[in-house]
């Protein structure tokens, strides 16, 4: 057997015989995407809304049994004005709609419980969603690639550029610094072993486990969380690929900045995973961040991963549309790469 | 230094990390199939000097060869001649004796049979016949450090190098340890140790004792005693070493 084989060997005999963080990569991912996919959900589901009506007509009716039938909503009926404040702060209903007929015009008044005011936005949509087809200036609103809002499919690039910088970097940095530990990595060393195929003994193993993963976490993203399947997917698995070898030159770069394994977990956590939730547009929209932490995001590779994810799984566009993301990714992969195999070398 | 007998040669060798000067101007000859003791207090500069030697690190100035080759341009070729067992216990714990072996056979390039031959040779040489297939986080130290000696010699280097390879060890294993070097040594190979105890200093053919970076003291151990009247190598250390500036 050659060298690279049985160093990939021995790497992959140590990944099997860890049983325990075999079971947490192999079963995180599963978990992370139906949480996200169905218990964790920005949909806002049972609204319970009361109506204050003085009067009433044709409109009125229209818009209350509107509301009876619809499944987001749960009607509590109609109150006075005055009893909204208190049925609010009670937690009695989460919303009121106010309607006030006047001749043929139909001024009215949404309110909202904003003490969560990601669920009062959602509220106050679905509300006027309501009302606009019974006034006079109908704005019909489509929302593009994912009609029913589901949030599984915008959570799904997320998890998924978190899961590969989780895996790829922590793990990687974590053996390649627990040899260093050992002293094993002296005895390689001092082995005729030539360093690239140290790199790629390590880098190997742990990218055909990253397959493994990828391969799991789209199957389950295209039959359980039914995210709609069309040609992108090749693009899908060739954008995933890219970014598991970036990942892995991430967990190079951590393994050379330390020296034992606790601030390897450390470095890989606070510099890869926290920026990764915060400011790669996992979370929190890019646009909506001030603009120093927007240039901060740029150097974050699971931004442009999981924006060329959106658009490649969600809009369906085709490779041409993420030409940029993918660019950028292959810009620091190589920028990694290369000042690794030169630190490696000139260790000495 | 083109004598043929030598396997180890090292002229004014240095080595400074920044103002500090770890090494200071050594130089020394090791024979062939000499078994040679390089004592020192800790930071006396003993681990850096073996570094340097095994192509881990390069010398700040100063010249030397090593099999035959040089230390500051032949480094790659010197790896092929020389094993390392390093003051850590350092193999993979969760492989079995076996994969071990088979790795650091591979590793120093011998082919699949060469391998299969000199693994045989060295479990028999061993006894772990038994324990071939346990991980070696499992087995007693004192067999481990038996197989990291095994592992860093399994390619039949010219020369090896053994970094206080018996530290933490109990007195009787660490004698049987030295009966595997000197059948090495009996073998040809040449062996240069570091090491703590000064009563394993008695076991070598020729002992350099370093202080400060420097070499202080470099003969037999019979020579060395009777160069300082003294009865054991453990009082020539303490004579020797007494004024060192450098403490842990």
């Amino acid at each position: 057997m050659n060298i690279l084989g049985s160093l990939i060997k021995k790497e992959a005999i140590h990944i099997v015989r860890d049983r325990r963080t075999m079971f947490i990569t192999l079963v995180m991912p599963l978990v992370l995407l139906l949480l996200f996919g169905f218990a964790i959900s920005t949909e806002v589901n049972n609204i319970r809304i009361a109506v204050v009506a003085d009067r009433h007509n044709d409109t009125t009716r229209d818009i209350i049994q509107a509301l009876e039938v619809n499944s987001y909503f749960s009607f509590e009926g109609i109150t006075a004005a005055d009893d909204v404040d208190d049925l609010l702060r009670q937690s009695k209903i989460d919303a009121a709609l106010i309607l006030r007929p006047d001749g043929n015009k139909l001024p009215c008044q949404i309110i909202v419980d904003a003490s969560n005011p990601t669920v009062a936005q959602a509220v106050a949509s679905y509300i006027s969603g309501v009302i606009t087809p019974s006034s006079d200036n109908v704005i019909v609103t489509r929302t593009l690639y994912n009609p029913q809002m589901k949030s599984s499919y915008n959570f799904v690039p997320g998890i998924m550029g978190m899961i590969f910088i989780l895996i790829c970097a922590i793990m990687t940095s974590v053996s390649i610094v627990r040899e260093k530990e050992t002293g094993t990595m002296d005895l390689l060393l001092v082995s005729p072993v030539r360093p690239i195929n140290i790199i790629f003994g390590k880098l190997i193993p742990y990218f055909i486990l990253s397959c493994v993963i990828l391969a799991i976490m789209l199957t389950m993203a295209y039959t359980v969380l039914g995210l709609p399947v069309s040609d992108s997917v090749f693009s899908v698995i060739g954008v995933s690929l890219l970014y598991i070898i970036l990942s892995l030159s991430i967990g190079l770069l951590v393994s050379a900045m330390v020296s034992n394994q606790v601030s390897a977990l450390i470095v890989s956590a606070m510099l890869f995973m926290v920026p990764v939730i915060m400011l790669s547009g996992m979370i929190f929209p890019v646009d909506n961040m001030p603009v120093v932490l927007q240039g901060v995001s740029c150097i974050i590779p699971a931004r442009w991963y999981i924006s060329a994810m959106r658009k490649l799984m969600i809009q369906q566009v085709d490779f041409a549309g993420v030409l940029n993301e993918v660019f950028i990714m292959v810009g620091m992969t190589l920028v990694l790469l290369a000042a690794q195999l030169g630190k490696f070398n000139s260790k000495k | 230094m083109t004598n043929n007998n030598i396997a180890i040669s090292v002229k004014d060798l240095t080595k400074r990390f920044g103002d500090f000067t770890a090494v200071d101007s050594i130089t020394f000859d090791v024979r062939k199939g000499e078994i040679f003791g390089f004592l020192g207090a800790n930071g006396a500069g003993k681990t850096t000097a073996m570094r340097m030697l095994c192509g881990l690190s390069y010398p700040t100035s100063g010249s030397g060869t090593v099999a035959g080759f040089n230390i500051s341009t032949e480094g790659e070729l010197i790896k092929r001649h020389i094993g390392y067992m390093s003051q850590k216990f350092s193999l993979y714990g969760d492989l079995s004796v076996v994969q071990n072996l088979r790795l650091f056979s591979t590793i120093y390039g011998l082919s699949d049979s060469e391998t299969k031959k000199r693994m045989s040779a060295m479990m028999k040489r061993l006894g772990m016949d038994s324990m071939a297939d346990a991980r070696v986080k499992s087995i007693p130290v004192g067999w481990r450090q038996k197989l990291a000696f095994a592992a860093s010699t399994i390619h039949n280097p010219e020369i090896v190098f053994l970094d206080e390879p018996t530290g933490g060890v109990d007195p009787v294993t660490r004698r049987k340890f030295w009966e595997l070097i000197y059948q090495a040594s009996s073998e040809g190979m040449t062996v240069f140790v570091t090491t703590h105890y000064l009563d394993e200093a008695e076991y070598c053919n020729r002992v350099s004792i370093m202080v400060d970076g420097r070499i202080a003291a470099l003969d037999t151990p019979a020579a060395l005693k009777e160069q300082f009247h003294a009865d054991s190598m453990d009082e020539v250390f303490r004579i020797v070493a007494k004024d060192a500036q450098r403490t842990e």
